[in-house]
C-alpha cells in the first residue's frame, strides 16, 4: 500500500472563538515519522485532533493522501478514517472488555479473517508491544505505560497507513520508553508506515524522529521545522530554550 | 511505484524444484483472509515454501507467515524487510498459555458471594457510622462544614429539581382528581375528591413521588459524580490532603438532601392540590369551597408526618448515592454500574421505609 501523504495548508484552528492555531503550513511524506513537539499549552494535541478529524478547523485545508479530508463526507471519510490508527493520550482502552477483546475489536468489524486469524493476528500485536501475557486482563488491571501499550497494539492492529500516537511515552519508565521508540521506528522502517507523534520528551524525539515540527503558544503556530539535529542547533531562541531545557523566567510558561 | 494488483497467491511448486510451495503477491489485512484458509487446507506439516515473490507483506501478511512457521513450514526468500518484520515476531517463541477465566464450582461461588455481601453490610455499617460521627460534630462544630458547598449542593438538588417535580405532581394531580371524581359523581359526592387528594397527597403520594423523582434525579447524580472522582483519584487527592472525602463531600450533599427533599415535597403537594382544584372547577366545585374541605380533612399531624418521611428519604437517597460513588471500582463502566445500584438500591429502600413508616403511624395513631 502506498501510504498517503498528509499536507496541511493555512490550517487555523481553535475552540470557539479563541484561535490556537494559524497559518499552519506542512506536509509529511510517505513512511517519514514526524514529531510535533512544543511546550504545555501551544496546541500539540489540538493539531492532531484536527489532522484526526476530531475537529473541523476554522479555515484551510488538511489533504490526506490527495483527498481534502475537511471537506469529505460519506465514504470518502469513511475510507479516509480507515487509513488512520490513533493512539490518544490516555489510552482510551474500552474498560468492559480485556486487553485481546480490545485489539481484536477493529478486526472483528473491519477485516474479513476468521476467528483463528484474528486472535493470532491481535496477539502477534500484543507480542510487538510486550503485553502477550496480559492479554486476558482489563484495562484498569494494567498500569499506565502498559495500558499505553496495549493501545498502541490496538492502534495498529489494521495495519493503518498512518498510524498518530498522542504522548506515547509520557508517563513511562526510561526503558519503556525506549522500548517504544524502537517499536514506532520498526512500523516505520519494516511496515513504512508514516507516523505522526506528538511528544515533548527530547530522548524519543532524537530516536525516533526523521523530522520534527515545533509550535509555540506565543507565536501561535509553527516556529520551527527540521531534523532533530537541526532544531537543535537552531538559532531560534524559544527553540534552543526548549533543546537545553532552560526555563523561564516565570514558572507558569516553563 | 509498486503495480502488481493487490492479490496474493499460493501455488504448488513442480515436483524437483527446492520449494513445496510459492507465496505471491501482496499479503496484506484485505488480502490475506482467503489465502489463510487455502493455506489451512493444503499445508500440513513440514513444507518448503518460496517466498520470493512476496511483493508486500504488513502486519496481517506477517501474521499469516507466522503460523506457516509455528506449523513446522520452512520459509525462505523473503525480502530482508519481510524477514525482519517475521522476525521481529519470535516466531519461535511458543504463546504463553492464555490464562482462561473459567467457572468456579457452585459451592465457591455461593461463598464468594456470601463474602462480597457481607463486605458491603460492612461497608454500609462502616459509612452510616462515619455519617453519624461526622453530624454529631458538626453539631458541636459547625464551622467544620464548607457552606459554600451545602449551597450550592442545595440548589442543585432542590431549586433545580422544582420543574420536573411540579411538572410530575400537577400530573399526579389532575389523574388523581379527575379519576376519582368520575365515580364519585354517580353518588354526588364530588366534594369528597378533596378529603381524597388531600390525605393521599400529603400522607403517601407527595413524599414518595417526590422521592423517587430525587432518587433518579439527584441520587443518580451523587454517584456518578463521586464514582468518576474516586476514578480519576481526586477521592484519593483528597484523603492526602487530610480531608475527610465523608466530610468533605458526603456531609455537604446529605444535608442537602435532608432539607430539600421536604421542601420540594410541600411544593409538590401545593402543585398537586392545585391542579386537582382545577379539575373540580370543572365539575362545578370552587376554589374556595374545595380548599376548605381539604383543611378539614387534613390535619398538622398529616402534614408533619408527611414531611419527616419526606426528610428521611431525602436522607436515604442521598446518603445511598454518596455510598456507592465512593465504593465505585475502577473504569467508566464502575461508574455506570454504581450508578445503577444507587437508584435501585434507593428505590427499594423508599419502599421499605415507606412501609415501615404506614406501621408507625399506625400505632401512633397519626
Amino acid at each position: 500500500m502506498i501510504a498517503p501523504t498528509i499536507r496541511v495548508e493555512n490550517l487555523r484552528c481553535g475552540y470557539g472563538k479563541r484561535v490556537l492555531l494559524d497559518d499552519i503550513n506542512f506536509s509529511i511524506e510517505a513512511g517519514e515519522v514526524v514529531t510535533i513537539l512544543g511546550g504545555s499549552g501551544c496546541g500539540k494535541s489540538t493539531l492532531l485532533k484536527h489532522l484526526i478529524g476530531l475537529y473541523k478547523p476554522m479555515s484551510g485545508r488538511i489533504e490526506i493522501g490527495g483527498d481534502d479530508f475537511v471537506g469529505a463526507s460519506g465514504a470518502l471519510r469513511e475510507r479516509i478514517l480507515r487509513r488512520f490508527g490513533v493512539m490518544y493520550q490516555s489510552g482510551a482502552l474500552f474498560g468492559s472488555m480485556t486487553v485481546l477483546e480490545n485489539v481484536r475489536l477493529p478486526l472483528e468489524s473491519f477485516s474479513d479473517l476468521d476467528e483463528k486469524s484474528i486472535d493470532l493476528v491481535a496477539r502477534l500485536k500484543l507480542r510487538q508491544v510486550g503485553l502477550e501475557d496480559f492479554a486476558a486482563f482489563l484495562p484498569s488491571e494494567l498500569s499506565g505505560g502498559m495500558q499505553k501499550r496495549a493501545a498502541i497494539a490496538r492502534a495498529m492492529v489494521l495495519d493503518p497507513a498512518i498510524l498518530f500516537l498522542d504522548e506515547p511515552s509520557a508517563g513511562l519508565d526510561p526503558v519503556t520508553s525506549a522500548g517504544l521508540d524502537a517499536l514506532i521506528r520498526r512500523l516505520a522502517e519494516i511496515q513504512g508506515m508514516t507516523i505522526v507523534v506528538v511528544t515533548h520528551e527530547l530522548a524519543s524525539i532524537a530516536a525516533i524522529a526523521d523530522r520534527a515540527i515545533m509550535l509555540d503558544r506565543d507565536a501561535q503556530g509553527i516556529i520551527a521545522v527540521g531534523t532533530p539535529a537541526e532544531l537543535a542547533e537552531h538559532t531560534d531562541p524559544r527553540v534552543r530554550r526548549f533543546f537545553l531545557r532552560e526555563p523561564e523566567n516565570h514558572l507558569t510558561g516553563s | 511505484m509498486d503495480t502488481t494488483p493487490p492479490f496474493a497467491s499460493l501455488d504448488a511448486c513442480p515436483p524437483g524444484s527446492d520449494a513445496d510451495f510459492a507465496l505471491s503477491g501482496r499479503l496484506e489485512l484485505s488480502t490475506v483472509s482467503a489465502l489463510w484458509q487455502e493455506t489451512r487446507q493444503r499445508i500440513a506439516g513440514p513444507t518448503r515454501i518460496d517466498a520470493s515473490k512476496v511483493s508486500a507483506c504488513d502486519g496481517a501478511g506477517a501474521a499469516l507467515l507466522f503460523d506457516l512457521h509455528r506449523q513446522g513450514a520452512r520459509i525462505a526468500g523473503l525480502r530482508p524487510e519481510f524477514q525482519r518484520l517475521l522476525d521481529s515476531l519470535e516466531p519461535d517463541k511458543p504463546f504463553a498459555p492464555g490464562k482462561l477465566a473459567h467457572r468456579k464450582p457452585l459451592l465457591i461461588r455461593a461463598g464468594q458471594f456470601l463474602h462480597d455481601w457481607l463486605l458491603e453490610l460492612r461497608q454500609q455499617i462502616t459509612f452510616t457510622g462515619a455519617i453519624a460521627a461526622d453530624l454529631a460534630d458538626l453539631v458541636r462544630h459547625p464551622r467544620n462544614l464548607r457552606w459554600q458547598d451545602f449551597l450550592r449542593q442545595c440548589e442543585l438538588t432542590g431549586a433545580n429539581a422544582l420543574p420536573i417535580i411540579s411538572l410530575i405532581a400537577f400530573l399526579i394531580g389532575v389523574i388523581l382528581a379527575f379519576q376519582s371524581a368520575l365515580p364519585l359523581r354517580q353518588f354526588g359526592a364530588e366534594i369528597f375528591v378533596a378529603n381524597l387528594l388531600g390525605l393521599s397527597l400529603v400522607r403517601e403520594m407527595g413524599p414518595l413521588i417526590t422521592a423517587i423523582l430525587l432518587a433518579g434525579r439527584t441520587g443518580a447524580a451523587f454517584a456518578a459524580e463521586i464514582g468518576t472522582m474516586k476514578v480519576n483519584e481526586e477521592v484519593n487527592a483528597l484523603t492526602t490532603f487530610g480531608f475527610d472525602p465523608v466530610r468533605f463531600l458526603v456531609l455537604p450533599r446529605l444535608l442537602a438532601g435532608l432539607l430539600m427533599a421536604p421542601l420540594l415535597t410541600a411544593c409538590a403537594e401545593i402543585v398537586g392540590l392545585v391542579a386537582g382544584a382545577l379539575v373540580l372547577e370543572g365539575f362545578g366545585i370552587p376554589f374556595n369551597t374545595f380548599f376548605h374541605q381539604v383543611a378539614s380533612s387534613t390535619n398538622l399531624a398529616d402534614f408533619v408526618g408527611g414531611m419527616v418521611k419526606a426528610a428521611v428519604f431525602g436522607l436515604e437517597i442521598a446518603a445511598i448515592g454518596c455510598l456507592r460513588g465512593l465504593a465505585t471500582g475502577a473504569g467508566a463502566s464502575a461508574v455506570g454500574s454504581s450508578t445503577t445500584r444507587a437508584v435501585v438500591q434507593t428505590l427499594v429502600i423508599l419502599v421499605v421505609t415507606d412501609g415501615l413508616f404506614a406501621m408507625l403511624y399506625y400505632y401512633l395513631k397519626i
